[in-house]
């Protein structure tokens, strides 16, 4: 198993939701990629944005005023 | 064959549609069931494709868009699930039974009333009778964006206006008219929009939808798999998972997904312009042949490219036979699952020839199919 570091994951209501944030997170040169939810958060299913702990400020001001179905950011290992 | 029955679907498809759902059936996972490459595929084209759909179709929201396999399983989602025991709802004859049949329902099993704008002889209806028909209970006006059997358009920013005006949920079918005739949900003030895919948007059958306006609450009509919130006993309500449970038709949005793109190369405008020519030459053609009777209104371009005929007292289904076995001509006879209008047109016994054309047919195709119609009625 890979090494787990601390890191940003964003999670959604909908796929519709982790779509539409890996979409603009491309566009606007934001690193980071789909994940499944982890369980840590989660046993529900599901995807989420996994980014570095460094992108948050980034990404909560590409998200500002867009209808994007967030439903929460969490900073765990994974 | 020369295809003029688009009303019905749209035989011939821009050749990347076909080329899509073959790339999709060798690719595509499971949208939203897991992160792996094939999921996804699945998921970036099917989200890409409601952003397509509400760029085309004025729906401020891509994930306020919800797939269905037809119009028809739209509008019972959205029927069934805004209305019930007591309201009253406003429609038109000019209704398929899409429409009708869930609205019929909705009397008969849970109290509702329902009532009909009626249509004259050329299928026209008064806009005044909305106001006259208005009740206390009234909750909605559903109704569609053109006539699936003569062409004729409703003046559906109109509609819109009254219904806002009377704080009324306003739904439309645009099967007829989704990807060729601009459709602006905003600014026609429509609520919820009723799309097909495999009609003017060219996609594949098994494919269409709902735009729904921010805010409106439709009841969940099928629950199940969503892929998210799995330890809840209740579907999740947001959309468009609200609506969607199970394995949407990823192979088929995929396609749609293609047939968007190339509506988007080509434009509304330029294909609603062929198509009106295509019609405008047919309807002129045929409508000075002794013996042929065309039914519509064709005072406005702002209908769609169909034109229903009859040939004598001819059983059109009947000319419909001889146009395909003697011509080669594919068009649709009898009532078109259009029951109110055919009364209204006095075409119940009858039925009617529907030609309807498509971005595709051409001007000799016309041409051949006004000839076939000139002698059958000689």
């Amino acid at each position: 198993m890979r090494e787990k570091t601390m890191k940003l994951v964003v999670t959604f209501h909908t796929t519709a939701g982790a779509m539409a944030m890996e979409k603009l997170c491309r566009k606007e040169g934001i690193e980071g990629r789909i994940i499944p939810v982890p369980r840590c958060i989660t046993s529900d299913c599901g995807m989420a944005w996994c980014a570095p702990l460094e992108a948050r400020g980034d990404i909560e001001r590409a998200v500002e005023g867009r209808d994007i179905d967030l439903a929460g950011y969490h900073e765990v290992m994974v | 064959m020369i295809y003029l029955d688009n009303a019905a679907t749209t035989l011939r498809k821009p050749d990347c549609v076909a080329q899509a759902v073959c790339a999709a059936l060798g690719s595509f996972g499971n949208d939203g069931r897991g992160v792996h490459a094939g999921a996804l595929s699945a998921s970036r084209i099917i989200y890409e494709t409601r952003e397509r759909l509400a760029s085309l179709l004025g729906c401020a929201r891509a994930d306020h868009v919800v797939f269905t396999a037809n119009s028809t399983e739209a509008l019972n989602i959205a029927i069934n699930g805004a209305l019930g025991a007591g309201d009253h709802v406003l429609s038109t004859d000019l209704e398929h039974n899409s429409v009708l049949r869930p609205l019929y329902r909705l009397q008969q099993e849970r109290g509702a009333a329902v009532d009909f704008l009626h249509a004259d002889t050329v299928g026209r209806i008064d806009y005044d009778d909305f106001e006259r028909l208005l009740k206390p209970n009234t909750r909605a006006v559903v109704c569609t964006h053109a006539s699936n059997l003569v062409g004729n358009m409703l003046d559906i920013a109109r509609i819109g206006k009254f219904a806002k005006e009377h704080g009324l949920l306003f739904i439309v079918d645009a099967s007829q008219t989704a990807g060729a005739y601009p459709v602006d949900m905003e600014r026609m003030g429509i609520d919820v929009l009723c799309f097909t895919g495999h009609k003017s948007l060219m996609g594949p059958q098994g494919t269409g939808g709902l735009c729904i306006r921010e805010g409106v609450e439709l009841r969940r009509w099928k629950v199940g798999g969503s892929g998210v919130k799995t330890f809840l006993t209740e579907h999740p309500g947001e959309l468009p998972t609200r609506l969607e449970a199970g394995t949407l038709n990823g192979h088929g949005i995929a396609g749609l997904h293609a047939a968007l793109g190339f509506i988007e190369s080509v434009g509304v405008e330029a294909i609603h312009a062929h198509e009106i020519a295509l019609m405008r030459r047919f309807y002129g053609a045929v409508r000075g042949i002794e013996g042929v009777t065309v039914y519509g209104d064709f005072e406005t371009d702002a209908r769609a490219p169909i034109v229903a005929l009859n040939v004598r007292s001819y059983a059109s289904d009947e000319v419909a036979d001889e146009l395909s076995e003697v011509y080669g001509i594919a068009t649709r006879a009898g009532a078109h699952c259009a029951p109110r209008l055919h009364c209204a047109l006095g075409t119940r016994e009858q039925g009617a020839v529907r030609f309807s054309f498509g971005y595709f047919n051409t001007e000799d195709e016309v041409d051949a199919a006004a000839e076939a119609v000139r002698r059958i009625a000689q």
